[in-house]
């Protein structure tokens, strides 16, 4: 129970990531296959900024000792721990899983296109998207004649 | 390697800049050829990209020759803070191969496109083309494991449209494509999270420092956790039994160029990365012997067999080919998975050889279709009547594959054997001879259907491919015969990709 409270975010991440999967693999509706495709791909989004997250971290942008922020956020802070780490020493979250996860994101957004278009070909060609129906159009071309044209 | 000790092909200013190029080139020729006017244009601008590509990557194999690694950092920023391109023996191999297929397959492209892509679609497809080489060149370039991860989408982002593209010839290739995204993404998915676990075990990203780290860290579940998923992301990438499901389908609906370039480059550019992370990333120790040996091995083994019966039972050619690439990435898995410098270098021998005989098969077919639109095997029927010049490249590429002496492929088969037989692996020798003989099989009733029976009465008659389309073709094939007679330029590669992964000479 304990380990379920304090790892909640992953949870939450792993979770998401078994309804994409099985959104992906339940339904022969090709745009909700991409949805739950889309939805398999912004969980290990969650994943990776939950591994960046420092507790009590702040966005990564250098704050100066001496700056009107850095005197506002020493405010929030505990004083105690402003004593040891100083007044500048902010803690920072990780910034680089943002940065990969921004590039996956963008990956994901060309993947979803890509494959969105591809379903409105098979629209055209087939006149549905259901997969049942595809596979059945398909069975007859598979059976079609040989030196065609 | 050592053969291109000697090799000085650019002024050493380019040289020095060569990694970075050989990516960059075809990315701007990609760009490049999704704006020229017209569909020729496009092609010169694929044939010059793609030839550019492969001189900057000999470039490079010099380089690698002389000093042993390459590392360019990205940008000036020295790794493991920036991003790192880290070129050793085997990685420069893997581009050479990648390079010289890219450049077969682009002077290809300029007749065999003509029968089975639409007119208005040419230039973007040049343009995909020119991505996926990007992205692969890229990918055994990278010594960073997300920037693989972005190479790799590079590439299959490409593949997935190239292969919806094939819809002119058989509309059947849609519903391909998209499940090949579905699976492929899925793939790429579990990848980014095995990295993931890998980057919160170590903190970094950099292959070499990554390796550094775990070798120090022990028994981890998280790092255990992190190969598992980067391997199975990456194994549906590479085919690997059973996470093949979307390959027949994708190289049965393709066009031809396509198919050869799939079965040529991607699944070998995810061969590499899986050996990469297996061998150079993760420390040695009892879980990657364990995972060897008894994951990576029988499945490999499984995929030797039952796809090779699954190809005997298929109908369509290009489906059977597709099987039979299946079946032969069990072959280079099996020799990975003895990870001994013998077992290594025999695997990435048969992979050289693979994409070899595999390219000039896909390159005859897509020769026929040129003039026929065969499909089925008796559709073949007395093809090697009607363009005998194709179908003699067809039987050069079908000999090697079910490694007739005198062929390369004969030569993979022979020091996969010896090297299984120096490890003390009998039972992988006997699924090779089993798998063996089931290829005999499928090779063996294309070939008799084509050669030696008379052809269908009535049905439309194939003419000889144009000269453009036969030449990549001649060479393909001429290597593979070539390479069967005198196989140091490989033979040599080869073992200095093992010896680069496990660090000494078989």
């Amino acid at each position: 129970m304990n380990v379920a409270v304090t790892h909640f975010n992953y949870l939450a991440a792993v979770v998401l990531m078994m309804i994409g999967l099985y959104v992906l693999f339940s339904t022969g509706n090709l745009i909700k296959r991409m949805i739950g495709l889309a939805l398999f791909q912004t969980s290990t989004a969650l994943f990776y900024i939950s591994l960046g997250k420092v507790s009590g971290g702040t966005a990564a942008i250098r704050i100066y000792a001496d700056s009107p922020e850095a005197r506002a956020l020493a405010a929030q802070l505990d004083p105690a721990y402003v004593q040891q780490f100083g007044v500048g020493g902010v803690v920072y979250s990780n910034p680089l899983p943002h940065v990969l996860i921004l590039t996956a994101i963008v990956v994901g957004v060309a993947t979803l296109s890509v494959g969105l278009s591809i379903a409105v070909r098979i629209r055209e060609a087939y006149g549905t998207v259901e997969a049942g129906e595809i596979e059945a159009v398909a069975r007859v071309d598979a059976a079609g004649a040989g030196r065609g044209p | 390697m050592i053969l291109f000790e000697a090799l000085y092909v650019a002024p050493p200013a380019l040289t020095a800049q060569a990694p970075i190029l050989v990516i960059a080139g075809p990315l701007i020729g990609a760009c490049a050829a999704a704006l020229s006017p017209g569909g020729r244009t496009a092609w010169m601008v694929s044939v010059l990209t793609a030839a550019f590509a492969l001189w900057m990557a000999v470039a490079v194999a010099g380089e690698v020759a002389r000093e042993g690694v390459i590392d360019y950092a990205l940008g000036g920023f020295a790794p493991p803070m920036g991003i790192a391109l880290r070129i050793d023996a085997l990685g420069a191999t893997m581009a050479l191969l990648v390079a010289s297929i890219g450049v077969m397959g682009a002077l290809y492209s300029g007749h065999a496109l003509e029968s089975e892509v639409k007119a208005e679609k040419r230039t973007l497809f040049q343009s995909g083309y020119l991505l996926c080489l990007a992205g692969f060149l890229g990918l055994v370039f990278t010594g960073d494991a997300f920037n693989a991860f972005v190479f790799l989408e590079v590439s299959s982002i490409g593949t997935y449209a190239l292969v919806a593209v094939g819809e002119a010839r058989d509309r059947r290739a849609l519903p391909a494509a998209f499940s090949y995204l579905i699976f492929g993404t899925v793939g790429a998915t579990l990848y980014v999270l095995g990295v993931g676990f890998l980057y919160a075990a170590t903190g970094t990203l950099n292959m070499v420092d990554m390796a550094m780290r775990l070798a120090t860290l022990g028994d981890n579940s998280a790092v255990q956790a992190g190969l598992a998923f980067v391997v199975a992301g990456l194994g549906v990438k590479a085919a690997m039994f059973p996470l093949h499901g979307w390959l027949p389908g994708a190289y049965a609906g393709a066009p031809s160029l396509v198919s050869m370039f799939l079965a040529a480059t991607a699944t070998k550019a995810a061969i590499y990365l899986i050996i990469r992370f297996v061998f150079d990333v993760f420390p040695e120790g009892e879980f990657g012997e364990v995972f060897l040996s008894w994951i990576l091995a029988p499945l490999a083994a499984a995929a030797v067999i039952i796809c090779s019966v699954q190809a005997i039972f298929e109908n369509e050619v290009r489906r059977i080919l597709a099987f039979s690439s299946v079946a032969q990435v069990g072959f280079i898995l099996l020799g990975v998975s003895l990870a001994t410098p013998a077992g290594l270098s025999a695997g990435m021998f048969y992979l050289v050889a693979h994409a070899l005989m595999k390219g000039a098969l896909f390159m005859a077919v897509g020769a026929f279709a040129v003039s026929v639109r065969a499909r089925t095997v008796e559709d073949f029927s007395g093809i090697a009547r009607e363009a005998p010049w194709s179908a003699a490249a067809f039987g050069v590429g079908a000999a090697s594959l079910a490694g007739v002496p005198l062929t390369m492929g004969f030569l993979a088969k022979w020091s996969l054997v010896s090297a299984a037989l120096q490890a003390g692996e009998i039972w992988i020798v006997a699924v090779l001879a089993i798998g063996s003989l089931l290829t005999l099989i499928y090779v063996g009733r294309m070939l008799e259907v084509m050669f030696f029976r008379a052809p269908v009465r009535g049905a439309e008659r194939a003419r000889e491919a144009p000269v453009g389309v036969l030449a990549p073709l001649f060479v393909l094939a001429g290597l593979s015969l070539w390479f069967g007679v005198d196989a140091t330029l490989p033979a040599s590669m080869a073992n200095a990709s093992a010896s680069a992964l496990v660090g000494a000479a078989p």
